[in-house]
Parts: structure tokens; C-alpha cells; sequence
């Protein structure tokens, strides 16, 4: 890979690996590359490590060797940098804060003056459909919304990267559909990457531009499926025979995965439905 | 860490004086109570020296309300002054044990083996160190009462904090300082005034228990021991009902500032439940 190809890239990994001090190997030799404004999904089974591989991506965790440049730069840089914003499965919102205030969470803590802060956490709140919610508390929103919120914040200051680690696991499943459409209309708005961890296969289909699949521990790339599904995405889609090809292929692609790694352990079929 | 809110009659504080119609049961189970005590003790002649009447205590306390209520303004400023050294001293320990937890694992056994020490044994101690007349002797006894319980709750307050927050933090570049500060304290009130409001409770009775082994003749505790000791009873009973009313308005001073600085709180619609 040419020192080009990973300026022009958003994440750039070569020869990831990361092995937990228990003697737990969660990955092995991940080479990836992200391009600017592409959908990334990773799915896998569970313990796979496309968590962890989401938290080297933004320095949460060190990888055992291997190199991540993120927008050219070490992850570590990209994140005092703010080059990424990440969503997780719980919305983690603060309750002594009132939903504007957690949207301005971050932007207080990079020094932005408060019109400016103000400014944003409406334009933010507008962009996820939550205005009239500002002065609410977190607990006093459903699910859904408060997944919103998080995702508000986590673009609130504009980063070119957005990591999301299973946000809509936890939600049931109308609202989980809804919030795809929301995150896709948000994302051709915002133009930012997205990498995005589900083990939902119609999710990782609907929502990507490319969905990478991962072998069970130790956790490999297995394949990496194009989407060719057309923009923008709608409910309709859904019933596209494409969508339903797309879909048979990753669950293929698991089903391989998985027969290759596991061998010993034939009991834990992955989570696919 | 999930919270469920029920909903629960706000009762007793909910705003302190609230709303009059919460208080009815409380007020008709009080008055209930006490014409019990008055029949029962009146019917069955109990003697005095084993429990007084009610009306008897009462009559007791208004002939002597103005050495009482000195007595007991003396003893309840040295226990309010215990709870904010002690709890003070305590939030400063959680502080620091939470940012260095390694000092935290370090310290940790020794303060639940001191937390075992029967601290009212020391009040002899310190009434040997600071003076029996002063007041730092009582407030010593009250401030270690109060230590342990701000300490242990406030510690699990600052580090019971969901990982995802910490991860949140560290993803806008935050270091320790601003985790603390934006996550951790902030985090760590509730569970801080839930320390607060046992050590208030506390703090009374270490002031008193110390006055029990000598103090000023003007302090409640002494005031106590010396009614007992004169066998006049219903003055005794009569002091103990003022400490008690004396603890719990610095219990409902706590429940109050707690009140309003964790409004946000999910349990603030119902504290009646603690």
C-alpha cells in the first residue's frame, strides 16, 4: 500500500492485531482502508472483536501491533485532534444535563463560546428532529430519542469520522428501522464516514456502502461485500431482490467464516436472523 | 447502573412542607402513637422512672425549655460542626482515593478494619486530648462518625460511572481533570448526599454520647446523664426528644441542599423512598 492511498483514506489499518493480557486473541492481521464518505458496517458473532477493532479506530484501545492512521494521522492524534465522534449501544447521556446540554457536551469542552455552542445544539437538534426537547432530561426521552441525542452529539463538532458501536442493538425493531432511514438521511447531510458495528445482517445491508465480515475468534476479516444498492435508501429497499441477494451473500459469507474458525466449537452459531 | 422510577407517593420531604395532604398519614400515625403512650401508661401505672407520660414530658419541657434549649443549641453545634469536618474530610479521601485507585486498593482494608473500631469507645480519648470542656472533643468523636459513611458513599459515587462515559470522555481528549469534573462528581452527588444524610444522624448522636462521658454542665448530653442520675425523668425524656428533633432538622438541612443542587436526578420526584 503506497503512502497515497492512506493520505486519501479516513482509517488506513495494516496488519491490526490485538491480544487481550488473558491470552485472548480478539484479532488478527486486519488490513482496511476507508475512504472518504463511504458506510462501513462491520458484522460479525459475537467476540469477534468488531468492537474492539471500532475502539483502535478511535484510540480507546492500543492494538498489539499493526499501524491505524486516521485521516493520515496516528489514531492518537486523530483523537486530540476530535477527527472522530463515536456513538455507543447505550446513548450514555448525562442526567444532571438537559438534552441541549448534552448536545454542546463536547463543544464546551474544545472552548467554543456560548452563542456559538447555542447555535450549533439547534442546528444539531433540528438535523436529528428533537427541537423542542432542549430543556428535557435524557430519562425523561424514549429509547429512540436518546439515541438521537447521542448521535447530535457526536457530530456536533463536525468530525470527518463517525464510529458507531451497535446504537440501535438496544431498540426495538420499528424503531430501529426508522432510526436507519434517520442515520442514512443524516449522513448524506453531514457527508461524513461512518464505521458502524451491528450483528443485524439487513442493517449492515440497508445502511452500508461496504459491509465487512469478520470470522469468530480470533477475529479475521472474512470477506467484504459491496453494496450496490442505489441512493437514497427507503423503505423500499428493503423489498429490492438486490437487498435480499446482498443479504444472502454476507450470510453466506458469515456461515464460511465462522466453519473456518471455530472447528472445535460448533455449538455457537452466530447471531444472524 | 439502570433507574427505575416508581411511582411513589412523594411523602415525607418531597419539598419540605409540601404538600400538607402527604403529611396526614404521618401526622395521624404521630398522634395515634402518642395517645397510646399516654393510655397505656396512665392505665397501667407505669412508673415514671421507666417511662413517663407523654403529657408529663411535655409539661417538663416547657418548665425547663430555656436551659434545654440552650443546652441543646450547644450540642448541636458541635455535631454540625463534626459533619462538616468529618464529611469534609471524607469527600476530600473519595476524591483522592478515586484518582489514585491504586492507592484506593492500597488503603482500602485498613479503613473497613477502622470503620469496625467501636468509635464511641474513643470519646474518653478525646475528651483526654482536646479538653472536656471543649468542644473540639465532641466534634472529634462526630467528625470520625461522619468520615466513613460520606467517604465509603461518596467513593462508590465517583467511580461507579458507566465505562462508555469514560471511553465518551477520552474520545473528546479529555484527561482526569475533566472526567472529574464532567463526569465523576457530578455523578457522585447523589450517592455523596445519601453519606451525608447517615453521617447527619451520626453526628448527633456523637456529640451526645461524648457529653456522656463529661462536658460543659450547659451541654444536652451532660444535661441528660445528670437528669437521670436526679431521677428526674421527664426532663431526661425531654432531652432526648430535643437531640432527636435537633438531628433530624440537620437531616432535613442535608435532604434540603441535596434537594436542590440534584434536582436532575431521576429519584428527586421521590425521595420518601430512602
Amino acid at each position: 500500500m503506497s503512502s497515497d492511498a492512506s493520505a486519501a483514506s479516513v482509517v488506513s489499518m495494516a496488519g491490526l492485531s490485538k491480544s487481550f493480557r488473558t491470552g485472548t486473541t480478539a484479532l488478527v492481521d486486519i488490513d482496511l482502508d476507508i475512504r472518504p464518505g463511504e458506510f462501513v458496517s462491520l458484522i460479525g458473532p459475537s467476540g469477534c472483536g468488531k468492537s474492539t477493532l471500532l475502539r483502535i479506530v478511535g484510540d480507546l484501545v492500543q492494538p498489539s501491533s499493526g499501524t491505524v492512521l486516521v485521516n493520515g494521522k496516528t489514531a492518537h492524534r486523530a483523537r486530540l485532534d476530535h477527527d472522530y465522534g463515536i456513538v455507543f449501544q447505550d446513548a450514555v447521556l448525562y442526567d444532571w444535563r438537559t438534552v441541549a446540554r448534552n448536545v454542546s457536551l463536547p463543544l464546551e469542552m474544545l472552548g467554543w463560546s456560548r452563542e456559538r455552542r447555542k447555535e450549533r445544539v439547534r442546528e444539531m437538534l433540528e438535523l436529528v428532529e428533537l427541537v423542542g426537547f432542549e430543556s428535557s432530561r435524557p430519562w425523561q426521552l424514549s429509547g429512540g430519542m436518546q439515541q438521537r441525542v447521542s448521535i447530535a452529539r457526536a457530530l456536533s463538532f463536525d468530525p470527518s469520522l463517525l464510529l458507531m458501536d451497535e446504537p440501535f442493538g438496544a431498540l426495538d425493531e420499528m424503531t430501529r428501522e426508522r432510526l436507519n432511514l434517520e442515520l442514512l438521511r443524516i449522513w448524506e447531510q453531514a457527508g461524513s464516514t461512518v464505521i458502524f458495528v451491528t450483528h443485524s445482517i439487513p442493517e449492515a445491508v440497508f445502511l452500508s456502502t461496504r459491509v465487512v465480515v469478520m470470522s469468530a475468534r480470533p477475529g479475521r476479516i472474512a470477506d467484504i461485500v459491496p453494496v450496490d444498492l442505489g441512493h437514497p435508501r427507503t423503505f423500499a429497499t428493503r423489498e429490492d431482490p438486490r437487498f435480499f441477494e446482498l443479504v444472502t451473500q454476507v450470510r453466506e459469507s458469515l456461515a464460511l467464516g465462522h466453519g473456518e474458525a471455530a472447528g472445535s466449537r460448533s455449538t455457537s452459531a452466530p447471531e444472524v436472523y | 447502573m439502570s433507574t427505575i422510577v416508581e411511582p411513589v407517593p412523594s411523602g415525607l420531604g418531597h419539598e419540605l412542607g409540601g404538600r400538607l395532604r402527604d403529611w396526614i398519614p404521618a401526622v395521624v400515625v404521630f398522634v395515634l402513637a402518642i395517645v397510646l403512650w399516654q393510655g397505656l401508661t396512665t392505665a397501667f401505672h407505669v412508673q415514671t422512672f421507666l417511662l413517663p407520660k407523654p403529657s408529663d414530658i411535655a409539661q417538663s419541657f416547657w418548665e425547663n425549655k430555656a436551659g434545654l434549649w440552650h443546652a441543646g443549641w450547644y450540642t448541636f453545634k458541635e455535631a454540625a460542626g463534626g459533619l462538616v469536618i468529618g464529611s469534609g474530610l471524607g469527600i476530600l479521601a473519595a476524591l483522592v482515593l478515586a484518582r489514585f485507585r491504586n492507592l484506593g486498593f492500597a488503603l482500602m482494608p485498613f479503613a473497613i478494619a477502622a470503620n469496625a473500631v467501636p468509635i464511641i469507645a474513643f470519646a474518653p480519648i478525646t475528651n483526654n486530648w482536646f479538653g472536656l470542656l471543649n468542644p473540639v472533643s465532641k466534634m472529634a468523636i462526630a467528625a470520625v462518625l461522619c468520615f466513613f459513611p460520606t467517604m465509603v458513599n461518596t467513593l462508590r459515587g465517583l467511580t461507579s460511572v458507566h465505562p462508555s462515559s469514560i471511553e465518551l470522555m477520552r474520545s473528546y481528549g479529555g484527561g482526569e481533570a475533566a472526567t472529574f469534573r464532567l463526569v465523576r462528581i457530578p455523578n457522585s452527588l447523589p450517592f455523596m448526599f445519601t453519606g451525608l444524610k447517615i453521617s447527619a444522624v451520626l453526628s448527633m448522636i456523637g456529640a451526645i454520647v461524648g457529653e456522656y462521658f463529661g462536658g460543659p454542665t450547659n451541654a444536652l448530653g451532660v444535661s441528660i446523664l445528670n437528669d437521670t442520675q436526679l431521677f428526674d425523668f421527664p426532663r431526661a425524656w425531654a432531652g432526648i426528644v430535643l437531640a432527636s428533633a435537633f438531628g433530624l432538622s440537620l437531616y432535613m438541612l442535608v435532604a434540603l441542599v441535596e434537594h436542590y443542587t440534584t434536582s436532575w436526578h431521576p429519584s428527586a420526584r421521590s425521595f420518601a423512598r430512602e
